[in-house]
């Protein structure tokens, strides 16, 4: 092959590299969401009296934090088939993402509702609010406010994350490369393209979450501070 | 090879697979370490084009994932020419993608050293070496223990992307396993127990650190 | 005169310490009562006490028709009839002033949109904050934060006001804003207890002046026994130590 960089096999494969672009977007989008739900949930979970579901929450986290992600995928990928279920490649792809972010998200949430003066609950709490009220206008809400950076981070790790989806079949970006570089053999290229790729979609969706995070939060858009 | 169940050498390959997992992290969190710790004194440079510089390294390895920088480091050497086995490959990758995120975490470990600190070692007067290496980095280094602890459990995880180049680590091992047997629920579960008993301490260490110094520097990763 | 507050031989213990030691007191509709006293003589359990935020070992408070140590009490319907301020504020610093002063009665009273903006107005209105309705807490000073907490709980419209030191924790210069909301309540007919230091404040507006030693009643009266102290130790705390006993 030598010292010739030859693009223009490559770059010619441009459809090919937006589909595996879109269906990246559409996985990491799709984890973003579920994965958030989950994870406040758990961190709900895990600050409750009850010591049964605190620790099944916390043996769920500490599970998913500790073992590699590409390990996770194979797991739920072979577990879906084990079970009987056949269920295509993006869905045991998409449930391994989902589970992996729920585990993260957790932490950080559960963070910043640790973080919320137990005088703001008394307060609360004398203005006759619900615990349920109290958790959602109090402790919730003001929660995500705080870690939403921490959480943006954790958004964009997540979406190049997925990458590793590629090992089971899911025909993201990754996968796109190993296709170019069959079909062209230029090898280097095609993952240098696929590279350049998930960096604009890094800078690009990061700017899209401060977009998100001023739209959400007022106090923020309106003050230029963290709360 | 017929089907066959899960055994105990199975098993045993599994950890020799883990003794390859732990010789890459040692070999990635060196290297790593040592050109991070380049970065992160380059990114506080004086001399403006080498932060820049450093910044554009730093921004251009975390927008990466780590699976294309291993395809990037096995595929681009081969092109020049070299013979690189996949343990290089990976080596190189995982130390590049090291550096990135552990000079970043240094940095910030750097730059919470109060600020009064640092205009008390201008004052005495001691030269910008002589401040780093009296005053500055000790106390960098004790705040940054837990988030370094803590990334090493990262590098640990990372490691087992090394598989997808052929390198025989822990998640390759069972991936080889299931390829004989043909039952991966149990052997992915082990390998999976496997890592989380080389990691579990680790975070458990670095959550203790953590507690201890009371010091807190921000740090996410996957 | 019917209390609508009614204390009997409280008591409460922190482990071995014991804080409320057999306190008794009355309380009538529309009165100013002032609880003065050492640190550690167990006036604010004693005020924390009356909504529940502590709960107390044996002894009876009724408050508005509740007895706050039964069982079976409606702790919700407690809250809504007993408003309390606190010393830190505690307000919801990611929440407007509108948006704190509003929670209570848009979520926990569950009122429409208009009889929300009605009573926050109002409220307001009466601490004089109303041109600071969309500022943040963060935006206002101490003293602006505290009248806003006082608006908070007027927006529940309760029947009793408890105030715990609110003015311990704010510059001097900026008390007499506060006092002046609080004397105002005062002469509109609300019932306030109040666990305070200001001397002044509680001759001038309080009704009745409890002086509270040893996690007991130990004086009672009018503002008067602040100037002719009966008892050694409130001679000692109010420093009038050189008048005979009578």
């Amino acid at each position: 092959m030598g010292y010739q960089f030859e693009f223009a096999d490559v770059l010619a494969q441009w459809p090919l590299f937006l589909s595996g672009a879109w269906l990246t977007i559409q996985l990491s989008a799709l984890a973003i969401v579920f994965g958030l739900v989950i994870g406040i949930f758990t961190a709900i979970g895990r600050r409750s009296n009850r010591v049964w579901l605190s620790r099944l929450c916390g043996i769920y986290v500490e599970s998913v934090r500790n073992t590699p992600l590409l390990v996770q995928i194979f797991v739920v990928y072979f577990g879906f088939a084990g079970a009987g279920w056949k269920v295509p490649v993006f869905v045991a792809a998409l449930s391994a993402l989902i589970i992996n972010l729920g585990a993260y998200t957790c932490e950080i949430v559960r963070a910043g509702m640790d973080a919320v003066h137990r005088g703001q609950i008394e307060a609360a709490e004398c203005l006759a609010l619900t615990k349920a009220q109290i958790y959602w206008h109090v402790v919730l809400v003001p929660a995500l406010e705080k870690v939403y950076p921490a959480l943006a981070s954790q958004f964009v790790l997540l979406m190049l994350a997925s990458s590793i989806t590629s090992q089971i079949g899911a025909e993201e970006l990754t996968a796109v490369a190993a296709r170019v570089q069959s079909e062209t053999y230029r090898s280097f290229e095609a993952y240098l393209v696929v590279a350049v790729l998930y960096i604009l979609l890094s800078y690009v969706s990061r700017m899209a979450f401060w977009a998100v995070g001023l739209l959400a939060f007022k106090r923020r858009r309106k003050l230029g501070t963290l709360l | 090879m017929i089907a066959g169940s899960f055994s105990l050498t199975h098993f045993e390959f599994l950890l020799f697979g883990a003794g390859w997992t732990l010789a890459l992290t040692l070999i990635a969190f060196v290297g790593g370490g040592l050109v991070g710790f380049g970065v992160a004194l380059g990114r506080i440079s004086s001399f403006a084009p080498l932060r820049w510089l450093i910044a554009g390294y730093v921004l251009l390895i975390q927008g990466t994932p780590l699976l294309v920088l291993i395809f990037l480091m096995y595929f681009g050497v081969a092109m020049a020419g070299f013979e690189f086995s996949p343990l290089a490959a990976a080596g190189l990758a995982l130390t590049i993608y090291v550096s990135a995120y552990i000079g970043e975490i240094w940095r910030g470990c750097i730059e919470s050293v109060p600020r009064t600190q640092w205009e008390a070692a201008e004052c005495i007067p001691l030269t910008r070496y002589q401040r780093m290496k009296l005053v500055i980095l000790p106390q960098a280094v004790k705040i940054a223990t837990p988030p370094t602890v803590g990334f090493m459990v990262q590098i640990v995880k990372n490691s087992s992307l090394a598989s997808v180049v052929g390198f025989v680590e822990l998640t390759r091992a069972g991936q080889l396993v299931n390829n004989s047997i043909f039952d991966p629920l149990p052997v992915f579960l082990s390998v999976a127990a496997i890592y989380f008993v080389l990691c579990y301490p680790l975070s458990w260490w670095s959550r203790k650190f953590e507690a201890k110094l009371g010091v807190h520097v921000r740090v996410q990763t996957e | 005169m019917s209390a609508i507050v009614k204390v009997t031989d409280v008591h409460k213990s922190f482990g071995k310490l014991e804080v409320l030691n057999g306190v008794s007191f009355e309380v009538a509709r529309g009165q100013v009562v002032a609880i003065i006293g050492r640190s550690g003589s167990g006036k604010s359990t004693m005020l924390r006490g009356i909504n529940r935020l502590e709960k107390i070992d044996s002894g009876s408070i009724q408050v508005c028709g509740h007895e706050v140590n039964a069982p079976d009490l409606d702790l919700n319907q407690l809250r809504r009839d007993v408003g309390i301020v606190f010393q830190s504020f505690n307000l919801f610093p990611h929440l407007t002033v509108r948006e704190n002063v509003a929670l209570g009665p848009r979520v926990a009273r569950k009122l429409g949109r208009s009889d929300t903006a009605r009573i926050v107005e109002a409220v307001l209105a009466k601490v004089n904050l109303l041109e600071k309705i969309d500022a943040y807490p963060e935006q206002l000073s101490g003293g602006q934060q505290q009248r806003v907490a006082i608006a908070r709980s007027l927006a529940m419209e309760p029947q009793v006001m408890l105030f715990d030191e609110v003015t311990s924790a704010l510059d001097p210069y900026l008390t007499g804003e506060v006092l002046a909301v609080m004397e105002q309540l005062a002469l509109g007919g609300m019932t306030m207890i109040l666990v305070t230091h200001e001397m002044e404040f509680a001759r001038k507006v309080a009704n009745t002046v409890i002086f509270m030693n040893e996690g007991r009643v130990w004086e009672q009266g009018s503002g008067e026994i602040l100037d002719r102290p009966q008892t050694l130790e409130l001679q000692q705390f109010t420093g009038k130590t050189d008048l005979q006993r009578a």
